[in-house]
């Protein structure tokens, strides 16, 4: 028996987060250390696999499988497509980012008394009390789980740590939150708990009806594995009623569209990006909401293809009103932080939009978008993030002229700005023209309603950069430091990272274009030909 | 020898990222590093240009290909540089005019603290521009295009402290997108009728098309270059912009990045040409935005402002050549290289007037200094002389050839756009005229400005910059440039219109027609030269014979309207800002309260949440959703053994 690499690549941070939150109390920096090495460990893992994965090689590769509850034809089976092994270097990738981001976001405050986390009673006061651990343990988890979903093949053991994810999540936003609040330390602890449990209920709900989909779809298939039930339904040994196969997607696309999230299930997201550290929110939106547009593309295109089509107009339009509204109310915000999450409600409108036309070029776009936009939220939001802890406030109003006493600061934050609105030259460019001609391609109306978000992005972006960063420099700013070494080398691989791949996306897209050629032959969709076949 | 084209883009790139990321120790010695590398890049140019001299005239063709962009099933995007006349034209107005510039800039910058950066941006501005026009492909245009955006709103927005400056910049980029919108979607269109965007594959097959896809096209590549041209109805950037250092007014918003959307025009021919109707809407924007320009140029006090009113008005005429089909492609690109020219020397001009006047940007604070900075008012002046058409000099040659063609479209329009070039020159000689007078002759208004007084708040006081100014001359380092401009403003245009040689150069890109003007080319030449007295003569009447008011008066209905651009930014102000502020601030309240309530109360009317979302606030809501967990898990595991059993 192989080496079971996809297995390891989730172990490995399982088992640091249990090592992780283990350490002693007062290796508070130990600690973090443990957790930085866990992470890069398993960006190493990441990286062999993507070594090991050949792209015009079987669909499903590094497969394993084991016997896990027989009685209910539950496997532990796992299997990477491209499209996989790019959101798991996505994943692996980041996580040392926001460890490394969030180094001092749990430290105990001298000031006030230990924060309580979470579930835990606040009288816990003493010193065997860790946040440290606990904060970097959590990180971790999440990761396990999330390159997990990456990983099954198996319906069921995708469900699993789909749901299971939601915890440690869950501990995350609420036992953490941003220091800089307005509304003082206990108007904190209520937004953040308010933010935690609306996280919680909604993904909760989605996963509810999820789980019935999921059985739903095992007492009409008799099996959970995926490759299994595609090649059957290809192959046309497994009938499916179609209302049967509606109800399914259904269930399964409400989950995601959830987690995505799509308009109108989005307003858990700003909450919680609001009040959630900046590295938990990179977490949330470029990594665990990654689950859901990841498996919309999966398991709805890949389990349930005729009712994919059946559901597209309705999809389209709500990934449209994504796009246009999530950009109008980031024009409206206030906050920083919630300005980036409606940001990325419409980002994920575009994701949702390229992967629902069903064309080649929006498919791969969408993937690539779901690469691009975990870079260049995680840069903006990470440098929003130093910028709000220097200040202590999110409040857009209480900043101004931060250029010219951080120039630094200020340069990175115009970047990942610049990628927000995909300048071209800059990695979501390259996704986002994609995923819009792969729009304009089938759906010339969608397309063009689509490219009015090109112009609204370029509005929050600006103004957002114009307020908080132009203008006289603010009193309270006058003192402020520019990026600390720690800080610099979080944002400088990831703006390197965004060059890089604006000018040279073939790695990915090599990857990414065979696992896109499946779904599309999943769908039994053709993109449409050119009106003249030009001389080339 | 196409291994030249990568190098003569990379080296301002370079310079780029060099002196971007480079840091503090870079500060002595960036302003030097910044323009080697631009001089370099135009010595390339000048070797390539050798080269392409070297061959025969339709052979004049090197297509460099570096990698594959963006390979994605049924799409194809390409690093790939195409040099022909057209591109190698720009080539040398681009790196030039932007080595002089740069040299320039290291006098004007010089007290600057951030003077490094502006060379970095400067040098973005050159590799951006550079990949624009020497693009095998709209894909990799398009990079260029906003490129170039970007660095003119790092630009434009260089003085950030000054909110101003930041909000011009931000207006710029804004506006532009509006008008990327049209290239996007016009590169869509291509893929999805020609199934490329590639120049020769889409340029080549136009025939093969209907015509309702083509002037779909050519509309949208229109509206992309309104936006980078500053055409109406998305103008209303382009005097803001005045807001950046005034090198960068002449750079890039004189000389190069705004005569793109010519560029632009010109490279699509093929597609303007089957698409009639889209040709007249070009020349109709043309026509409409070279006499809003003029008539704001008239009005301005500010020199740069005034500047920039001629700017947009003879990128009108650039335009309106363009949408005349091969009549006018060569004769357009003429004018944009001797604009390129004049333009820019006179804005060097105004920089060097500013320089010696503490920043003074009104003319009506002027007057009298010839005597104080011959060089500036001998260059401006051959600047100024060019613009007006004053005949043997560069702006006589193309300008003259632009109302020409106009007239030689026939019928009616014929007569009609001839008759709107012909007025153009006119009140083009006027706001010159006006703009010469009041700087450079005239009584020395300077030394006797009037003191901040409660009756006229909006009058600045003079102690604003430092006291009296005291006129001086600038540095070699600035006038050395401004000459050389003076040079190209001379006498280009003669050397490009002699023997045709200009239009012959470019024959084999753009094609070219013979126009014929329904009356004689000598007519024509005679009523230009006419029209052009009259606009000087009644210039001298208002400006010259009298004493200019240092303090602007009323003025007429029209012309306090152009002095607030013909009320372009109130009307913006009015549809689209407030319109937008009352749309997001009730999608805020919206969302808060509708679409949230909805879900939320959807959830509960299904799975009576409604009571447990009260509870949310008071702490309970922690351990109903765990239980919620939970109940989830015993679900799950009630449902397995159902199934087992």
């Amino acid at each position: 028996m192989s080496f079971p690499l996809l297995t390891a690549t989730a172990v490995l941070p399982a088992l640091g987060a249990v090592a992780t939150a283990a350490v002693p109390a007062a290796r508070r920096t130990a600690a973090k250390w443990l957790a930085l090495l866990v992470s890069l460990a398993t960006l190493v893992l990441a990286a062999v696999v993507a070594v090991r994965f050949e792209p015009g090689g079987a669909r499903y590769q590094l497969t394993e499988t084991y016997e896990w509850i027989p009685a209910f034809g539950v496997r532990w089976e796992l299997g990477v497509d491209g499209i996989g092994v790019a959101l798991l270097l996505l994943t692996a990738l980041l996580i040392p980012f926001i460890v490394l981001a969030g180094w001092h976001d749990a430290d105990p405050s001298p000031s006030s008394p230990p924060r309580s986390s979470g579930g835990h009673p606040k009288e816990n006061a003493n010193n065997r009390w860790r946040p440290t651990q606990g904060f970097f343990a959590l990180i971790l988890m999440v990761e396990a789980m999330v390159i997990l979903s990456f990983e099954a093949t198996d319906v069921f053991l995708f469900y699993i740590f789909f749901e299971a994810m939601l915890i440690p999540m869950y501990f995350l936003i609420g036992g953490f939150g941003d220091r800089a609040h307005q509304g003082g330390e206990e108007a904190a602890a209520t937004q953040r708990s308010y933010a935690a449990v609306k996280f919680l209920l909604y993904n909760l709900a989605g996963g509810l009806i999820m789980l019935a989909a999921v059985i739903g779809l095992y007492v009409a298939a008799g099996s959970f594995s995926l490759p299994d039930i595609v090649a059957a339904r290809a192959s046309g040994e497994l009938e499916m009623g179609t209302n049967t196969e509606r109800l399914l997607f259904l269930g399964f696309f409400l989950a995601f569209a959830v987690k995505a999230p799509l308009w109108p299930l989005h307003t858990w997201l700003p909450n919680a990006m609001g009040e959630a550290t900046a590295p938990v929110a990179v977490l949330i939106t470029a990594v665990v909401d990654k689950v859901g547009t990841f498996a919309m593309l999966r398991f709805c295109l890949g389990l349930f293809p005729e009712a994919s089509k059946w559901a597209t107009p309705v999809v389209l339009v709500l990934a449209l009103v994504s796009i246009v509204y999530g950009a109008l109310l980031a024009v409206g915000q206030r906050d920083i932080k919630r300005l980036v999450a409606y940001a990325s409600i419409s980002h994920f409108g575009f994701i949702i939009l390229g992967i629902f036309v069903m064309t080649s070029q929006g498919q791969s776009g969408a993937t690539l978008y779901m690469v691009n936009h975990g870079i260049s939220t995680a840069a903006l939001m990470l440098v929003a993030g130093f910028l709000i802890s220097r200040r202590g406030s999110r409040l857009i109003a209480d900043y101004g002229g931060v250029q010219k006493v951080a120039p630094v600061l200020a340069g990175t934050f115009l970047v990942g700005g610049l990628a927000t609105l995909s300048l071209p030259g800059l990695a979501p460019f390259v996704s986002e023209f994609l995923v819009l001609v792969g729009a304009f391609a089938r759906y010339p109306v969608v397309g063009v309603v689509a490219t009015f978000g090109i112009v609204l992005a370029a509005l929050y972006t600006l103004v957002l950069y114009q307020r908080t960063m132009t203008g006289p420099v603010k009193p309270e700013l006058a003192k402020l430091p520019d990026l600390r070494v720690r800080e610099l080398a979080v944002v400088a691989p990831l703006i390197a990272l965004l060059i890089f791949l604006g000018v040279y996306p073939k790695p990915l897209t090599d990857l990414v274009n065979p696992a896109v050629r499946h779904t599309m032959s999943d769908v039994q969709e053709h993109d449409p030909e050119p009106e003249v076949e030009a001389a080339k | 020898m196409e291994n030249l084209i990568a190098p003569l883009i990379a080296a301002p790139l370079l310079g780029a990222a060099v002196l971007l990321c480079g840091g503090r120790r870079l500060d002595k010695a960036g302003h030097w590093i910044g323009t080697a590398l631009a001089v370099a890049s135009f010595v390339l140019g000048a070797v390539l240009f050798a080269g392409l001299l070297g061959r025969g005239a339709e052979d004049r063709t090197l297509v460099q290909h570096l990698f594959s962009w963006i390979p994605v099933e049924g799409f194809q995007a390409d690093v790939a540089f195409r040099l022909d006349q057209l591109s190698m034209t720009f080539v040398l107005l681009i790196t030039g005019v932007g080595s002089l510039i740069h040299v320039y800039s290291i006098g004007y910058m010089e007290h600057d603290e951030r003077r490094r950066r502006f060379f970095g941006y400067l040098n973005l501005f050159l590799a951006a521009m550079l990949i624009l026009v020497l693009a095998d492909n709209y894909l990799l245009l398009y990079l260029g295009w906003e490129g170039v955006g970007l660095a003119s709103y790092l630009l434009i927005g260089f003085w950030q402290h000054k909110p101003s400056a930041a909000t011009a910049a931000k207006k710029a980029f804004l506006v532009n997108r509006v008008g990327d919108m049209g290239l996007s979607i016009a590169i869509m269109l291509m893929f999805t009728t020609f199934g490329t965007f590639a120049f020769t594959p889409v340029l080549g097959s136009v025939g093969e098309t209907g015509e309702g896809t083509l002037t779909a096209i050519a509309l949208m590549l229109l509206l992309a270059a309104c936006g980078k041209s500053a055409q109406v109805p998305l103008q209303s950037w382009l005097g803001d912009a005045m807001e950046g250092p005034t090198p960068v007014s002449a750079l890039i918003h004189a000389a190069t990045m705004v005569t793109a959307g010519v560029y632009l025009i010109v490279r699509s021919g093929a597609i303007f040409n089957a698409a009639p109707d889209a040709q007249l809407v070009v020349t109709v924007v043309g026509a409409v935005t070279l006499i809003f320009g003029a008539i704001v140029g008239c009005a301005k006090d500010d020199i740069k402002k005034a500047l920039a009113g001629s700017t947009m008005s003879q990128i009108g005429y650039m335009v309106l050549a363009a949408g005349l089909g091969p009549i006018g492609y060569a004769v357009a690109i003429m004018h944009l290289v001797t604009h390129g020219f004049f333009k820019a020397g006179l804005f060097l001009g105004a920089g060097s007037v500013m320089h010696g006047m503490n920043d003074e940007v009104d003319m009506r604070r002027y007057g009298g200094l010839r005597k104080y900075m011959p060089v500036t008012f001998v260059t401006f002046g051959l600047g100024y002389l060019a613009i007006i058409g004053f005949p043997g000099l560069s702006g006589f040659f193309s300008k003259d050839l632009i109302i020409e063609s106009a007239f030689a479209k026939g019928g009616v329009q014929g007569w009609i756009l001839g008759t709107v070039t012909l007025v153009g020159a006119g009140i083009t000689a006027f706001y010159m005229t006006r703009v010469m007078l009041m700087t450079f002759f005239g009584e020395e208004r300077w030394r006797n400005l009037p003191a901040a007084s409660p009756d006229a708040p909006d009058v600045e006081p003079a102690a604003d910059h430092g006291g009296v100014p005291h006129p001086h001359e600038s540095p070699k380092v600035m006038t050395v440039p401004m000459i050389v401009l003076a040079f190209g403003s001379v006498f280009a245009g003669a050397f490009f219109g002699i023997g045709e040689r200009f239009v012959h150069w470019l024959e084999p890109v753009t094609a070219y027609e013979h126009g014929h003007p329904p009356v004689s080319a000598l007519t024509v030449t005679a009523a230009t030269v006419t029209v052009m007295v009259i606009g000087v003569g009644l210039a001298w009447l208002q400006y010259g014979r009298r004493p200019v008011p240092v303090v602007a008066p009323r003025g007429s209905l029209l012309t306090r309207a152009a002095r607030r651009d013909l009320l372009q930014d109130d009307f913006n102000h009015v549809v689209l800002v407030r319109g937008g502020e009352h749309l997001t601030r009730s999608l805020v309240y919206v969302d808060h309260t509708l679409v949230d309530g909805v879900v939320n109360g959807t959830a509960a009317g299904v799975g009576g949440l409604s009571s447990r979302m009260r509870r949310l606030q008071n702490g309970f809501a922690r351990s109903y959703a765990v239980s919620m967990f939970g109940g989830t898990a015993l679900l799950v595991a009630a449902t397995l053994l159902m199934r087992a059993v």
